[in-house]
């Protein structure tokens, strides 16, 4: 009997019922070089604005002022007016930091992994979860900024020459977040624009009133899509997929050792990076998701983002949600296994003490609700999918409240117990970053391709030469040169 | 299809990119320099009620700092001479110099002089200066040549990294008791070594005289306790 290959299985596999446009390939059928180019860049170049787009970027706006607003009086007045005291000296700062962080490393791993070991349906996918992962960093670099309380000093993180002889304490987790987060940071936003260079070549050429044409082509650097310039490109692309990929694992191992490091029951715990990790990537992709799902829509991308990235997105969650929740069972088993009185103390209390309905909310978000992805129908269903990811999301903010602030709260002495209460401003801050997240985003769809036309049309000519195999598009270039290039330099060098 | 941009745009580009990588660094430099020098304002007399000269009333006069100082060696601060102080020479000498007048006006209304802080540091350092002149910080490791200056001005940043040059390394300033009051003392002045049979350098008598005062571990001189009760 021929050997199968795990593709043709997923194919003969009854399908479920799915809308007529919709398909189970990683490209919709008829596409060819050039429906890809127009229908990508049309999204930038010739569209209206959309009364929806107009509306949510309105609604987006109001709530980056709500952050400003929120900010301003936060620089005026200090961490005072939020709910911390001084039990609970991390709250609501580090909760969304750490959520925000997290998110991003979906982009990541869907950009640099996902590269390195040849999925080619990371091709439709990986140049808006890359712009996710940027402005998901923003935000949590907003809400670090927020966390230093004296803001005019934030630079003291930094190992800057300085008038007091004084240099960070580079033996604290802390100070080796600072450099986590600022590599991740250059890295994801230098990996995104050396992607983005062809294709914005390609608006520059394809931009009709001069400004806008100069825009593109400033931003494009001189791209001529020469071979010599293709060469270069694929080599730098490769170079930043390799200093991307630890980053997926060590961003998140950083920032679980701010709390690994000390001695709080609930933080100390060698567990903690491997489950964060899993845990951010688990986050990222419901918010990959959340965000494709009506991008796809609004846009009409369901040809580039078909059903079968958001399954496969679904399977990937599915995995490091089961990871997840092995955490959380470790956790409880060694808080009992251990005999520990301070870390069974814990354990019940993050159960059955004041904050109960927090842990409760995690397990049913977290432990329950990922399961129902085992089912095909479950998976292959858009409203169910983004139920799900919305709930992902509500369940990895409740899992860095639980650890944060609920094991802040109860530690060895009771003396020092104290009970946390989120202020307005809390939460205004907390949303304000939403209107952030949003605001990049939107104006992302609207001036620069949110696929990656370059790297789709390669998929589109392995897909049309070479069906079946998953060849990356650093295999060759060659599709690029016909139409990225400008009309004078069309190279004959990839044409081979 | 016309060119979108002139060929010199290759060359604005370049610059671009290198007024970017040498700028940044440029700029964080150029600032840590200013502030350095006119962010601390050394070098820089400040206007005073009476225009006092340290340098006429130790060299030419040969006052002794304790003279006026008078609670430096028992007390945080060296302290400021009343009034008294001063009338007690100028009651006699340059009694009627109108430079004096401001001095006279105080004696007689009783109101003390306005004298404004040359050395001010913020007001979360404690600053002892007993300690410093009981452990051998001469005057002159903090103030220069006091002695030589018309008008009193920082001839250091008092700036924290200055402080923690010595508290890092307290035997390449530190100096024999007896030499703390002394001018552009040197450390050969202390004679010679009696284990190199040559004069003593800096970092020789130094070392000795930081085990002799028990100065502790550079560790107790940098917690930020030390300074920062």
């Amino acid at each position: 009997m021929a050997a199968i290959s795990p593709r043709e299985i997923g194919r003969r596999l009854p399908s479920p019922v799915v809308d007529a446009d919709e398909t189970f390939d990683v490209l919709g059928a008829g596409n060819s070089l050039t429906t890809v180019t127009d229908r990508v860049s049309d999204v930038v170049l010739r569209d209206r604005l959309r009364p929806g787009w107009v509306l949510f970027l309105l609604f987006s706006l109001a709530l980056l002022a709500c952050m400003g607003v929120a900010a301003v009086y936060l620089f005026a007045m200090g961490v005072g007016i939020w709910g911390i005291n001084n039990t609970v000296g991390w709250g609501f700062d580090i909760v969304n930091f750490v959520w925000w962080i997290g998110i991003g490393h979906a982009g990541t791993l869907i950009s640099a992994i996902l590269l390195l070991v040849h999925q080619n349906w990371r091709t439709s996918i990986n140049r808006f979860a890359e712009a996710m992962t940027i402005f998901a960093v923003f935000c949590a670099g907003f809400f670090v900024l927020s966390h230093v309380g004296r803001h005019q000093y934030a630079y003291w993180l930094f190992p800057l020459p300085n008038s007091m002889g004084m240099w960070p304490q580079f033996r604290s987790p802390l100070e080796w977040d600072v450099f986590a987060v600022s590599t991740y940071a250059t890295v994801s936003i230098l990996f995104w624009y050396v992607g983005l260079i062809p294709d914005l070549a390609t608006l520059r050429d394809r931009a009709i009133r001069p400004w806008i044409k100069k825009a593109y082509g400033i931003a494009a650097l001189g791209w001529r899509g020469s071979n010599q310039h293709w060469h270069r490109y694929m080599a730098v692309y490769l170079i930043l997929a390799g200093i991307s990929t630890p980053l997926v694992l060590s961003v998140h191992s950083t920032i679980s050792f701010d709390f690994a490091f000390s001695q709080v029951p609930g933080w100390h715990a060698t567990i903690f990076p491997p489950y964060f990790v899993a845990g951010a990537v688990y986050a990222g992709f419901a918010m990959v998701l959340i965000l494709a799902i009506p991008m796809r829509e609004i846009f009409n991308l369901k040809d580039f983002i078909t059903m079968r990235h958001l399954e496969n997105m679904a399977k990937v969650m599915l995995a490091t949600g089961i990871f997840v929740f092995y955490g959380y069972c470790m956790e409880a088993w060694t808080a009992y296994y251990s005999g520990n009185i301070y870390e069974r103390f814990m354990a019940m209390n993050r159960a059955f003490g004041p904050y109960g309905w927090s842990y409760w909310g995690l397990i049913f978000c977290n432990g329950v609700v990922p399961w129902f992805l085992f089912i095909r129908k479950v998976r292959t269903n858009l409203t169910w999918l983004f139920i799900i990811s919305v709930l992902v999301s509500i369940g990895m903010w409740l899992e860095r409240f639980v650890i944060i602030i609920v094991s802040l709260t109860r530690t060895f002495l009771p003396s020092s117990w104290a009970d946390f209460t989120p202020t307005g401003w809390d939460w205004l801050q907390y949303i304000g970053t939403f209107g952030l997240f949003f605001t990049c985003f939107l104006l992302f769809c609207r001036m620069l391709p949110v696929i990656a036309m370059a790297e789709m049309r390669e998929l589109v000519h392995h897909e049309s030469h070479h069906h079946g195999d998953a060849h990356s598009h650093l295999n060759g270039g060659h599709p690029n040169a016909d139409l990225s290039g400008s009309d004078a330099s069309v190279s004959a060098a990839h044409a081979s | 299809m016309a060119q979108l941009f002139h060929p010199s745009s290759n060359t604005v580009a370049k610059m671009v990119i290198a007024g970017g990588a040498l700028g940044i660094p440029g700029l964080i430099g150029a600032g840590y320099a200013i502030n350095m020098t006119y962010g601390y304002r050394v070098y820089h007399p400040i206007e005073q009620p009476v225009q006092f000269s340290h340098k006429h009333h130790t060299m030419d006069d040969g006052i002794d700092c304790r003279y006026c100082h008078v609670a430096v060696e028992k007390s945080t601060s060296a302290g400021i001479p009343d009034t008294h102080t001063c009338m007690s020479c100028h009651s006699q000498i340059w009694s009627d110099s109108p430079e004096l007048a401001p001095v006279r006006a105080s004696y007689t209304s009783g109101q003390p002089l306005n004298w404004n802080r040359v050395h001010d540091l913020p007001d979360f350092v404690y600053f002892n200066h007993s300690l410093h002149i009981n452990n051998g910080v001469g005057c002159e490791s903090c103030h220069g040549r006091i002695d030589q200056a018309p008008l009193a001005q920082k001839v250091h940043t008092f700036s924290m990294q200055w402080c923690l040059d010595c508290h890092r390394h307290p035997e390449k300033f530190l100096r024999p008791k007896e030499a703390v009051w002394t001018m552009g003392w040197k450390a050969s002045d202390a004679g010679i070594n009696p284990d190199t049979k040559k004069p003593y350098t800096q970092e020789e008598l130094g070392s000795k005289l930081v085990k002799q005062y028990k100065i502790g571990h550079e560790r107790q001189l940098t917690d930020c306790y030390t300074c920062h009760h």
